[in-house]
């Protein structure tokens, strides 16, 4: 019952209770949301865990394409691989990444953009395959661009996965070790409460037991003298109260009405 | 989240690991960029090159902070294996591609095993 488990070392009051009735109240909300949020992600977790299974595999064959259109210009062009390398100067082909937002959480969206200006592989199959190279090199930037799809789906996948985990992390601390937590303190409190009460009581209850022993204690002394005082030969005098005697106790305010005063 | 701190705008080149002709290709397109050290993005792999050039290289390139995808072929990416699945970074983003020679298995991507385990099949 209350004591057992952990509990917030707070002390036992009024004050204390209410506090941590709304620190309770708080992390019920705070739980739901989180709980919410958690919900939100993982249907978005899941739609991008189908793209990406989709996505991996007609890469496959989008590469295939491309290798195969690279074999046409190797056939009619020779070896263009050194020359490739060697010409290479400045990226026309970059990313750039778009930002999304889901439930509070960054998603990077990559877009390939293809810069305008010309290309360093002009004089490439210049003597001959030049038509297979541009095929090829069309095929590539569309490889490339599913590629650059996919990694943004990768990404987002990723970052997902890591904000899932930690929000499930949190909602689970909250509802296995704070919530429990807190439910252990008020339930403490409230039971030191209740014991402070039957102790305050039980307090009252012998007070006023010992009063009631001493009074009857004095009554008793007192009658005892008083016996003792008459056979003596004195005279006992009872106290009459206020205005004692015959007329005494008589109220003014009963006496009828004033006659009016005129002046 | 350590790995979302750089800001991703500026990361904006691709890198590529692999063989010869999937470099060909790759660079056709134009993402090949050498920058003022003549540090180029892209490694050549053949059966000659040692595994820890390659692991040297990816290091380098995930390290980089203007690579937003870092290309890979798979039969490279097994090379080094332990160092691609322990990669974990959301960037740059790393891509395992198939080869001429060496046809696309998902079930040995990295990321492919993590997608199949959290499906639970």
């Amino acid at each position: 019952m209350s004591g057992t488990g952990p509990r917030e070392a707070i002390f036992p009051t009024r004050m204390n209770l209410t506090l941590t009735k709304g620190r309770l109240k708080g992390a019920q909300t705070g739980h739901s949301l989180l709980a919410k949020k958690r919900d939100a992600l993982t249907t978005r977790f899941r739609q991008i865990l189908k793209k990406v299974d989709e996505a991996k595999r007609l890469m496959g064959r989008v590469l295939q394409l491309a290798s195969f259109s690279l074999a046409e210009v190797t056939y009619t062009a020779g070896d263009i691989g050194y020359q490739v390398q060697e010409s290479v100067r400045k990226a026309t082909y970059t990313v750039q990444a778009r930002q999304e937002n889901v439930s509070g959480v960054v998603l990077p969206a990559f877009e390939g953009v293809r810069s305008k200006e010309g290309s360093d592989f002009n004089l490439t199959g210049l003597s001959r395959g030049g038509q297979q190279v541009q095929k090829a090199r069309e095929t590539y930037v569309k490889a490339v661009g599913t590629l650059v799809e996919l990694a943004s789906l990768q990404t987002a996948f990723t970052i997902l996965d890591e904000v899932i985990r930690a929000t499930n992390r949190r909602v689970n601390a909250i509802e296995h070790v704070v919530i429990p937590r807190l439910d252990n303190t008020i339930k403490y409190i409230n039971s030191e409460l209740d014991e402070m009460d039957r102790e305050e009581f039980f307090r009252l209850k012998k007070v006023q037991g010992k009063k009631k022993r001493d009074a009857d204690k004095a009554l008793e002394t007192r009658v005892d003298q008083n016996e003792e005082y008459v056979q003596g030969g004195g005279e006992l005098h009872r106290d009459e109260g206020i205005g004692g005697g015959a007329e005494g106790g008589k109220d003014m305010l009963d006496d009828g009405k004033d006659e009016d005063v005129i002046f | 989240m350590a790995s979302t701190t750089a800001n991703p705008k500026d990361r904006t080149l691709l890198a590529v690991i692999g063989d010869e002709d999937s470099i060909t290709g790759l660079l056709l397109a134009g993402i090949g960029h050498v920058d003022n050290q003549s540090k180029k993005n892209f490694l050549i792999v053949d059966a000659k090159t040692q595994t820890s050039v390659i692991e040297s290289a990816f290091q380098d390139f995930t390290e980089r902070k203007d690579i937003a995808i870092l290309l890979i072929n798979q039969h490279v990416a097994e090379r080094i294996r332990p160092t691609v699945d322990r990669y974990q970074a959301a960037f740059p983003a790393l891509l395992e591609i198939p080869s001429k020679e060496h046809p696309y298995d998902p079930s040995k991507d990295s990321v492919l095993k993590r997608v199949q385990k959290l499906r639970g099949d």
